[in-house]
C-alpha cells in the first residue's frame, strides 16, 4: 500500500465474483483457512435464522439479521490474533464465532439466561473479556473511538496489539466516527476500521447518508488510507483485513476498510422493509449473497463437495439445536442483579433501593400481583 | 369526535399544524418513506414532500444543530430523536445552544424548535430504547420538558409546543402509544403548556405523577381505595417543567400528603425538584413526610424491567408510609 491509497478507496477489490469465479490474482491462502472461513460463515448463518425464531416465538427481545452479511465479519475478524482487541457492532455474528465464542454463550446472553454474562444489561450485545470482544454500545458508532483509544493505548503500553471495529454505513455520519478517524489519522494508531457498508441505515439508503463517491475515501481526508472491497467476497475482504492489520502492527497505522454488502433482511426484528425498498432490489442483491458463492469456489477448487457440505451443514445445525435446548432449559437471571454493577462497590443509595426491591417483591405477592 | 390512539394523534398535530403553518417542517431519522420507526410521521412526506418532510443522515447532533439553525433563520422545525435514548449525541446543541442562544444573543435571537422523541420502559427495550431523560432537561434552563399520558393531551400538547416561542423537549412514553384510545376533536384546540390536571380526584394523598405512571397511579390509587379506603388525587403534571406548582399546592391543602411517581432514576431526579419546592414553599401543609416512587438508581436493565420500573406494590408500599405515618 502507497500513499494515501485514493485508486484504492475509489475502487473495488474482488476475488471471487458472484458465481464463486476467480477474477484478478487469487491469494495464497491456506485451505485449512478457506475452509474455517467457510465454516464460521454457515455457522453465523444458523445462528442468525435459529434467533430471528427465538425472537418470533418471544424467547429474545429483538434480533438485528445478519443475512447477507456473514463474509464481511467473518473474513475481516480472522486477520486478527487472539491477543487482539475487537470492537464489533451489532451485526457481527460471524466475528464473535470467530474471536471464539460458542453458540451456547452468544445464547445465553441473546436470552438472558442464568449464564449472560452480561447480566441481562442490554439486548442485541455480545462479547466478553476473555475473548477481547467488548459488548457494543447499542448508540450508532459510539465504539469508533473506543478502538482508537484501546490501540494507542496498546501502542503507549508497548504492546503489539491491533484493535479492529466495525461499524455500519450510518455510524459514518457521526461525530464518533469523525473524532475516530482524526484521532487514529493524527496518533498512528494501530487500528482497523471496518464498515460494513450494507446500504441502507433502516430506510435511509446510502445516497441519503453521504454524497463522497464511496466510504472508503473518507479515510483520505484523515490521512488515513482507505480500500474498497466487495464485503460479501470473504477472500477479498481477508485479503484486505491481514494487509490493514499488519500494517498496525508494524507500527505504520490505522487503515479504514468499507466492505460494500448488502442487507438481505430487515434492519432488525421491529422492522418492516417493505415500507422503503422494493422487492425487486432485494432480489437481485440474493444473487450476490457470500455463502452460495464461496461454496461454488470451494467446490470449483476441489476443497468441499456437495457431500461435505450437507454434512457440514448438518453437523452445526445440530450443535445449534443442542445449544438452545440447554440455554432455554437455564433459569433466569436473579432479580436482584438489576442493582449490580453500577460501581466497584454499591454507595448508600443503591444499598437503600436493594432493601425497596426485596420488600417489593414480598408486597406484590402479598398483594396477589404477578409482576412478570 | 375520533377515537384515536397517541401514534395517530400526534401523526393528526403534525399534520394539522404543517397544514397552518408553512413554516412547520420534520426532520429525523427514517421520518419520511418509513414513517418513523414507530409511524408517527406516517404519510406526512406524501402530503408535504421531501423539502418539509426531511430523512436525515444518521447523526442526532446533525438533526438537531440543523434544525435550530432553522429556527433560528424562521422555520419551525420538530426534530425526531428516533428513542430519546439518542439523544445524548445531540446535548451539546441542546445545552450549549438550543437553551442558551435567546440569552446568548440578548433576545435578539430564538429558537421555536420542538424536539420529540419516544421514551421511558416498559417495552423490554433495554438500556438504550427505555429511558426517562426529563431531568437533563429540566435542569437546562431554556427548556421546557414536556410528557403526555393520552392522545387526547399528545395532540393539544405537541400543537402548543410547536406554536411555543421557546425550545421544547416533548416526550412520549411509547409503551401507551398504541394501547389507550380516547376520543379527540378534529377541530384545532390546544393544551398549554405549564399546565397539569386532576386526573382522579381525592382527599388523603396528592400522588404527582406523568407519562405513562398516569396509568399505573390510577390503578394503584384504585387498589388503595378498595383495600383501605384511601382516597387518592392523581395529578397528572403533563409539563414536567416548568411544573404547576398551584395546582400541587392547592391538592395538598386538601389532602396533606404527597407521592411523586417517576420513571426516571431517583437521585436528582425530577421528583427531588417537586418535593424540595414543596419543602422549601409549603412544608407547613404536610403531615408525613413525602415519599417517592422511581427507577431505581442504575442503568435501565432488559432483564427484570417491571421490577426496575415504578410497580403497583411499589406505589402501594409508598402510600401505606404516607398514610400509616
Amino acid at each position: 500500500m502507497s500513499g494515501l491509497g485514493i485508486d484504492r478507496a475509489l475502487g473495488f477489490y474482488r476475488v471471487i465474483d458472484e458465481e464463486g469465479r476467480v477474477v484478478g490474482e487469487e491469494p495464497d491462502i491456506p485451505s485449512a483457512t478457506l475452509i474455517d472461513m467457510y465454516t464460521y460463515m454457515v455457522r453465523a448463518r444458523i445462528l442468525d435464522e435459529w434467533l430471528l425464531k427465538l425472537q418470533r416465538m418471544g424467547k429474545v427481545a429483538i434480533h438485528a439479521p445478519n443475512r447477507g452479511q456473514e463474509a464481511a465479519a467473518v473474513g475481516a475478524s480472522m486477520a486478527l490474533r487472539r491477543e487482539d482487541w475487537l470492537f464489533p457492532s451489532y451485526r457481527e455474528l460471524g466475528a464473535l464465532l470467530v474471536r471464539g465464542m460458542s453458540e451456547e454463550e452468544i445464547l445465553d446472553r441473546a436470552l438472558y439466561n442464568a449464564d449472560d454474562p452480561l447480566k441481562g444489561s442490554d439486548f442485541a450485545i455480545y462479547g466478553h473479556r476473555k475473548y477481547n470482544t467488548i459488548p457494543a454500545p447499542v448508540p450508532v458508532g459510539n465504539q469508533i473511538p473506543h478502538a482508537v483509544g484501546a490501540a494507542m493505548a496498546a501502542k503507549i503500553m508497548g504492546h503489539d496489539t491491533v484493535v479492529m471495529t466495525f461499524f455500519g454505513d450510518g455510524a459514518t455520519s457521526r461525530g464518533d466516527f469523525h473524532a475516530g478517524l482524526n484521532f487514529a489519522g493524527v496518533f498512528k494508531a494501530p487500528v482497523v476500521f471496518v464498515i460494513q457498508n450494507n446500504m441502507w441505515a433502516i430506510s435511509v439508503p446510502l445516497s441519503r447518508q453521504t454524497k463522497a463517491p464511496t466510504l472508503a475515501i473518507k479515510g483520505v481526508a484523515y490521512g488515513v488510507p482507505g480500500i474498497r472491497v466487495d464485503g460479501n467476497d470473504v477472500v477479498a475482504v481477508y485479503r484486505v483485513a491481514v494487509e490493514a492489520v499488519n500494517r498496525a502492527r508494524s507500527g505504520e497505522g490505522p487503515t479504514l476498510i468499507e466492505a460494500r454488502t448488502y442487507r438481505l433482511g430487515p434492519h432488525t426484528t421491529a422492522d418492516d422493509p417493505s415500507r422503503y425498498r422494493s422487492e425487486e432490489e432485494v432480489k437481485k442483491y440474493e444473487k450476490y449473497e457470500p455463502i452460495r458463492r464461496f461454496r461454488r469456489y470451494l467446490i470449483d477448487r476441489g476443497l468441499l463437495d456437495e457431500e461435505k457440505d450437507k454434512e457440514l451443514w448438518e453437523k452445526w445445525g445440530e450443535h445449534t439445536r443442542k445449544a438452545i435446548e440447554r440455554s432455554l432449559e437455564k433459569p433466569p437471571l436473579p432479580v436482584e442483579v438489576i442493582l449490580e454493577d453500577v460501581y466497584s462497590e454499591p454507595p448508600w443509595n443503591l444499598r437503600e433501593q436493594l432493601r425497596e426491591l426485596r420488600e417489593s417483591i414480598r408486597v406484590m405477592k402479598e398483594l396477589g400481583l404477578e409482576v412478570e | 369526535m375520533l377515537v384515536m390512539n397517541m401514534v395517530q394523534a400526534l401523526n393528526t398535530a403534525l399534520r394539522e399544524e404543517m397544514r397552518r403553518d408553512p413554516r412547520v417542517v420534520v426532520l429525523g431519522e427514517d421520518v419520511g418513506r418509513r414513517g418513523g420507526v414507530f409511524l408517527v410521521t406516517e404519510g406526512l412526506i406524501d402530503e408535504f414532500g421531501e423539502e418539509r418532510v426531511i430523512d436525515t443522515p444518521l447523526t442526532e447532533m446533525g438533526i438537531v444543530g440543523v434544525a435550530i439553525g432553522m429556527a433560528m433563520y424562521g422555520l419551525r422545525p420538530v426534530a425526531e430523536i428516533q428513542f430519546i435514548d439518542f439523544v445524548y449525541e445531540a446535548f451539546d446543541q441542546i445545552v450549549s445552544n438550543a437553551a442558551k442562544i435567546r440569552y446568548r444573543t440578548g433576545g435578539m435571537y430564538s429558537v421555536p424548535l420542538v424536539i420529540r422523541g419516544p421514551c421511558c420502559g416498559g417495552v423490554k427495550g433495554g438500556m438504550h430504547h427505555s429511558q426517562s431523560p426529563e431531568a437533563y432537561f429540566g435542569h437546562t434552563a431554556g427548556l421546557i420538558t414536556v410528557m403526555p399520558s393520552g392522545p387526547y393531551d399528545a395532540k393539544g400538547l405537541l400543537k402548543s409546543a410547536i406554536r411555543a416561542e421557546d425550545p421544547v423537549i416533548f416526550l412520549e412514553p411509547k409503551s401507551i402509544y398504541r394501547i389507550i384510545r380516547e376520543e379527540v376533536p378534529e377541530d384545532d384546540y390546544t393544551v398549554p403548556l405549564g399546565e397539569g390536571k386532576i386526573v382522579r380526584e381525592g382527599s388523603d394523598v396528592t400522588l404527582v405523577t406523568w407519562g405513562a405512571m398516569v396509568h399505573l397511579s390510577l390503578e394503584a390509587a384504585k387498589l388503595a381505595a378498595e383495600k383501605h379506603g384511601w382516597s387518592v388525587e392523581v395529578i397528572d403534571l403533563r409539563t414536567i417543567f416548568p411544573f404547576d406548582k398551584d395546582l400541587v399546592i392547592e391538592s395538598l391543602e386538601k389532602t396533606e400528603r404527597l407521592v411523586i411517581v417517576h420513571e426516571a432514576p431517583k437521585s436528582f431526579g425530577p421528583g427531588a425538584e417537586i418535593s424540595a419546592y414543596i419543602a422549601e414553599n409549603a412544608i407547613e401543609l404536610l403531615r408525613s413526610p413525602i415519599a417517592r416512587v422511581t427507577g431505581f438508581d442504575t442503568p435501565f436493565p432488559l432483564a427484570h424491567e417491571k421490577y426496575y420500573m415504578p410497580n403497583i406494590a411499589r406505589i402501594y408500599m409508598a402510600l401505606r408510609k404516607v398514610m400509616e405515618y
